[in-house]
Order: C-alpha cells, then sequence, then structure tokens
C-alpha cells in the first residue's frame, strides 16, 4: 500500500495546507509519495522532499502545467495512480476541482473532506454544514480522499530527504484555455493559517466600513474574514469568505463582528479555538457558539477595542 | 444550444438539521425539502441565456425517489423547458449519479450542462467534475461569472485566491457558484403553466448502470458540542478576559 498525495504549488512555493495534508495522507499510510506538477517547479520538489514524513518525490514539469488546468493534472494523476492504494490532495478549491476527475476516471467514489483518519479504509467527515459527522468507510481498491487541512497539524518542513525523481508530461487538453487570474495580494496572514482572524458581516453595512475591522486586525496580526452577506454586497472580495461554501478556519481566536451566525458561517469557523460575537441583537445566533459575546453597536465597540488594544504593553503576534 | 440542468432535492438550508437516535442518518421524515440552492442558480443561469436568443431548450434532470420530481416541476415554472426525472430509492451517491447523467447525456445530447457545485446534504462536490471526466469534457467549476460566445464559454471561477477566468469550448460542464446570478421565483401563471410540461420518468434499472454504494455509512453522530460561553459587559471586560483568561492576545 502506498499513499499519493497531490502538492498544491504557484511553481515557485508550496501552499502551506499541503504541510497539513501530508500529515493526514501519511497517518493513511508511511509509504507516502507526493506528486509535484508544474512548469520550473524545481524549489518546491526541494523543498517537499525535507519533510521527514515524505518517502519519495515524483516531479512532472512541463509548460502544459504552468497554470492549473484540471484537465491537464488529472491525465498526469492517472498516469502515476496504478502503483497506489490512495490518491489524496487537500480539500480547498485546488483539490475539489481535480480530485472528483481523477476518481471518476478510476472508477472510484470519492471521499470528500476528511477530519479524521480512523484506518486506512474508515474516516470521519462533516455533512450537513458540520452539524453532523459520519464515519465512512470506502470498499473500493483505490480510495480517492481529500483532506480538510484545518483538521490536521502541519507537517515539519525539514530533516527529511526524500528522493526526488522525474516523471513524464501527460497529453494536454485542447478544450480548456486559462485566461486570467485575479488574485489579491495582501500583506497580512493567510486567512486558512492565521492565529487570528477578524471577520465582518452585513452588518458592517459597507465596505468602507470595513477599515474598522482592518483597523483591528492589523493590531492583532490577523487575517480578515466575512460572511457570504458581506461578500454578495460588495463589502469585500470572495477570497474572504467563511463557511460552508467558503474558506473552514481554525484560529486561536475568531472575532465574529455583526454577523448573525446562520448554520453556513457557523461551518466554516465553529471549531476556532476561542470565538468572540460583537452583535447588537442579543439573540443572534452567533452567541450560542460564543465564548465571550458583546451585544453592543460594533460601531462604537470596534474603535473601544482598538483604543484598549492601543492600551496593552504586548500583543501576541 | 441545448443546456442540461442537473438539480437534486435536498433537506432545506433553513432546517436545523437532527441526528437520528440510532445513528443511522439524519431525520428526514415531516422535514422541509427544497432544492439544492445552487442549483436554482444553475436553472436560472440556463434561463437566462435561453431567453438572451443563445439557447433553444433547457431540460432539468433530478435523479432520485419519487418526490424528487418537485424540483423539476419547480425549474419547469421558472423557464426549463421539460423535465426527466430518473427514479431511484436510497442513498446515491456521486459517482453513480454522475454515472446516470452521462448516460442521459449521450441521449439527450445537450452542448451544456449546468449543476450546482455542492449539494448542501452530502457536501461532496463531485458530480459534475465526475461527469466531466466520464464525458471527456471541460468543466468549469464554481462559476461565479459565464459568457456564451460563439463556440465556447468564459467562465470566472470562484477560487480560494480570489478569481481565476477560463474558456471551456463546448460541450462542457459548469457547477456554479450562488454568487453567479439572483434566481427569480415562480410567478403563479408559471407554476400553472409548469404542469403542463412534460416530466420523463426513467427506471434507473433501464439506464444499466450499477448504483450500488462503493462507501458505506458506519454511523451518524452528532458534532461535538460547544462549552456555553459567557456574554462581556463591556469592551473593557472583553479585552481583558482575551488577555488574562483566554490569553489569546
Ligand atoms: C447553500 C448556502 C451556502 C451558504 N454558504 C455560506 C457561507 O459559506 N458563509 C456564510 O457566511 N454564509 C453562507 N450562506 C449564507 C447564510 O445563510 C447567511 O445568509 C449569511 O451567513 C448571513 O450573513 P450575515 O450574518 O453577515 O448577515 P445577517 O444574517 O443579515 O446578519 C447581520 C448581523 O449583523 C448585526 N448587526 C447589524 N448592525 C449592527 C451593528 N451596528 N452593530 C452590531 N451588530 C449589527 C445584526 O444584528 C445581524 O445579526 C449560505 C447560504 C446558503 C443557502
Ligand atoms: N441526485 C441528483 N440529482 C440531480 N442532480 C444531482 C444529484 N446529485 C448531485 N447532483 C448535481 O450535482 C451537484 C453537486 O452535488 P455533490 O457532488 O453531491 O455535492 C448538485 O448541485 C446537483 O446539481
Amino acid at each position: 500500500m502506498s499513499v499519493l498525495l497531490i502538492a498544491e504549488h504557484n511553481n515557485k512555493e508550496v501552499k502551506p495546507f499541503t504541510y497539513n495534508a501530508i500529515t493526514a495522507a501519511s497517518q493513511i499510510d508511511q509509504d507516502l509519495h507526493v506528486l509535484v506538477i508544474g512548469l520550473n517547479a524545481d524549489e518546491v520538489a526541494k523543498s517537499i522532499s525535507q519533510v521527514p514524513n515524505v518517502k519519495k518525490v515524483i516531479q512532472v514539469d512541463n509548460e502544459i502545467y504552468a497554470n492549473y488546468i484540471a484537465e491537464n493534472f488529472t491525465t498526469a494523476i492517472i498516469k502515476q495512480a496504478d502503483k497506489y492504494s490512495h490518491i489524496v490532495c487537500s480539500a480547498n478549491t485546488f483539490g475539489k476541482n481535480l480530485m472528483p476527475r481523477v476518481a471518476a476516471l478510476l472508477d472510484t467514489s470519492q471521499v470528500s473532506d476528511i477530519i479524521k483518519v480512523i484506518s486506512s479504509d474508515t474516516f470521519l467527515r462533516p455533512i450537513y454544514a458540520g452539524n453532523a459527522f459520519a464515519t465512512v468507510k470506502s470498499n473500493d481498491p483505490k480510495k480517492c480522499v481529500t483532506i480538510r487541512p484545518t483538521s490536521f497539524d502541519p507537517a515539519p518542513t525539514t530533516g527529511g530527504s526524500a528522493e526526488i525523481v522525474k516523471a513524464d508530461a501527460a497529453d494536454k487538453t485542447e478544450t480548456t484555455q486559462f485566461v486570467k487570474r485575479e488574485e489579491i495580494k495582501s500583506d497580512r496572514p493567510e486567512l486558512g493559517t492565521a492565529r487570528v482572524v477578524v471577520s465582518g458581516g452585513r452588518g458592517m453595512q459597507s465596505g468602507e466600513n470595513f477599515k474598522l475591522i482592518q483597523q483591528v486586525a492589523d493590531k492583532l496580526n490577523a487575517a480578515i474574514g466575512a460572511s457570504r452577506a458581506a461578500v454578495d454586497a460588495g463589502y469585500i472580495t470572495n477570497d474572504h469568505q467563511v463557511g460552508q461554501t467558503g474558506k473552514v478556519v481554525v484560529p486561536d481566536l475568531y472575532i465574529a463582528v455583526g454577523i448573525s451566525g446562520a448554520i453556513q458561517h457557523l461551518a466554516g469557523m465553529k471549531e476556532s479555538k476561542v470565538i468572540v460575537a460583537i452583535n447588537k441583537d442579543g439573540e443572534a445566533p452567533i452567541f450560542s457558539v460564543a465564548d465571550y459575546g458583546l451585544e453592543a453597536d460594533l460601531f462604537e465597540a470596534l474603535p473601544q477595542f482598538l483604543s484598549e488594544l492601543n492600551k496593552l504593553n504586548t500583543i501576541q503576534k | 444550444m441545448k443546456i442540461l440542468v442537473a438539480v437534486k432535492r435536498v433537506i432545506d438550508y433553513n432546517v436545523q438539521i437532527r441526528v437520528k437516535e440510532d445513528g443511522s442518518g439524519v431525520v428526514t421524515d415531516n422535514v422541509k425539502m427544497s432544492t439544492n440552492p445552487p442549483d436554482d442558480n444553475a436553472v436560472e443561469e440556463a434561463v437566462k441565456i435561453k431567453e438572451a436568443g443563445k439557447a433553444t431548450e433547457i431540460v432539468a434532470i433530478t435523479v432520485g425517489e419519487e418526490k424528487a420530481q418537485e424540483t423539476v416541476r419547480k425549474a419547469l415554472a421558472v423557464g426549463a423547458d421539460r423535465g426527466i426525472h430518473v427514479k431511484v430509492d436510497g442513498i446515491i451517491e456521486p459517482l453513480a449519479v454522475s454515472k446516470i447523467l452521462q448516460k442521459v447525456v449521450e441521449k439527450e445530447k445537450p452542448d451544456l450542462v449546468f449543476m450546482g457545485k455542492q449539494a448542501i446534504d452530502d457536501d461532496c462536490n463531485q458530480t459534475g467534475q465526475m461527469l466531466a471526466a466520464l464525458l471527456n469534457w471541460p468543466q468549469a467549476t464554481f462559476a461565479s461569472r459565464i459568457e456564451v460566445k460563439e463556440k465556447s464559454l468564459e467562465v470566472t471561477r470562484e477560487v480560494d485566491e480570489g478569481l481565476e477566468t477560463i474558456e471551456v469550448n463546448v460541450p462542457a460542464i459548469v457547477t456554479c457558484d450562488l454568487r453567479l446570478n439572483e434566481p427569480r421565483y415562480a410567478s403563479l401563471p408559471n407554476i400553472m403553466k409548469a404542469k403542463k410540461k412534460q416530466i420523463e420518468q426513467i427506471n434507473v434499472s433501464d439506464l444499466g448502470v450499477d448504483t450500488n454504494p462503493r462507501i458505506e455509512q458506519i454511523k451518524v453522530e452528532e458534532p461535538p458540542k460547544r462549552k456555553a460561553g459567557i456574554k462581556v459587559a463591556n469592551v473593557e471586560e472583553l479585552v481583558q478576559k482575551l488577555k488574562n483568561e483566554a490569553k489569546v492576545i
């Protein structure tokens, strides 16, 4: 039995969640190989070879992999699939787009978004926006699994020295063309891995008012999150959305401001270690998951919060 | 252009989910059911494309028990022309649904298949990508904008880093995000008219697809509950608690 993990990267750097997925994959089986599909991604292959849990890195390097096109990645994975009992990757938009295409070609029923490895064929996964947990056993000879990265600690990034082998590219698709990518660059920590997240909802009333969130986030070295309603209203871009159909975050501290706490939002943040809710409606469901609830108008509370933070001698970063 | 739209019947998104005590699943008796929300966006987009004169026929399809027809009926009421109900009882996995859809696509020969990006019951996010693989068609997942061109679609996709735009040749599979559009409500006259539209019923056994589950559901349980928190009186107390009690700032 061997496990093949599909690395997520941007040809220069490994995406942090790949390390969380490595932890989960090595719990499935110790013989873990990582597939790096890309263009000029030598640095990525090298970084991954240094992860102690990784036994082998397979690098497929070709210009057809300059951009991430699921059709092209799928055929490259299928070429390697024979030798493996499990094919795994992170359950983020990268893996969600890719893995089912692989699974269907292998005639395998995919297990999506696992939060725990119970044994090599049995996994725990949330269903119904996390309102129920299902223990599922895959009876397919070859298993395709996506991993909820925030449910696993990242693997150590140094100490290993796996061999790196090159493998051939597969055929290029003629039917899908990459056009462009609009990435929002920011100096803040990434939402998925930040220690602190400050999120705003429809209660913020405008994009302009998100300044209040930014100021607090700056002070706490936090990432900024949002509810779907705030994104839909155009207050902030889609990459900030937390929830069932957005990102899952598990920070040490999650501060929900002007967010009512619909189950679809809770699905993305209720595993956070400490939750703070600031809402003027004392009955808002967000208070049912909050460790510290402040019933207040956010337009008064956020400036006060900032000035209280300013009074502190030290703030954890 | 002909568009096939896949709609799934699920527990309504507003319902508080309850887990059965025997661990066999969640309570579905006497629970409000609706169309899976992003599937409404898929129907809406197809109707808009037809209204713009770029599509000729919209066929709505569902796979499920007898009552799943309601979702097709709803699609007919907002503008789909005809419906297909593939009847199958019990749990059916995305892989089996995609094989069923593949058979129907081979017969119906649509140019596009629109689906939701994720069913909110199983949260699988698989069926569209699987269907694309089985048909060897291009896929445009998590779409929040679609532009129909001569023989292709330009699709903006919601990805973790922001937005990505790709162009896919037709025929293609598109899975829709909730931000793609604002689904319309069916008017009463259109609901009446929809009653006359045809829904073809197909028995899954006639399609020759193996729908046996490959995944055993061993048990379904409630997630661990968070312990109750407290309300703080003011911002000073909040900051003090975060600093000295929770020790997170
Ligand atoms: C299939 C599906 C998937 C979904 N996926 C997601 C998802 O991934 N993420 C997500 O977030 N949502 C998701 N939603 C939407 C979700 O159901 C809610 O509609 C959404 O989370 C509500 O956002 P909100 O809390 O910001 O807005 P509202 O529910 O409108 O709440 C606003 C809150 O702000 C408070 N408020 C207003 N003014 C002030 C003030 N001055 N001071 C303090 N408080 C104030 C109000 O009391 C209220 O509680 C999904 C829905 C569906 C159907
Ligand atoms: N039983 C079904 N009948 C019709 N469409 C379905 C069915 N199951 C899944 N789909 C479609 O596939 C999408 C993704 O579902 P899933 O892969 O289960 O998350 C849904 O939004 C539907 O458009």
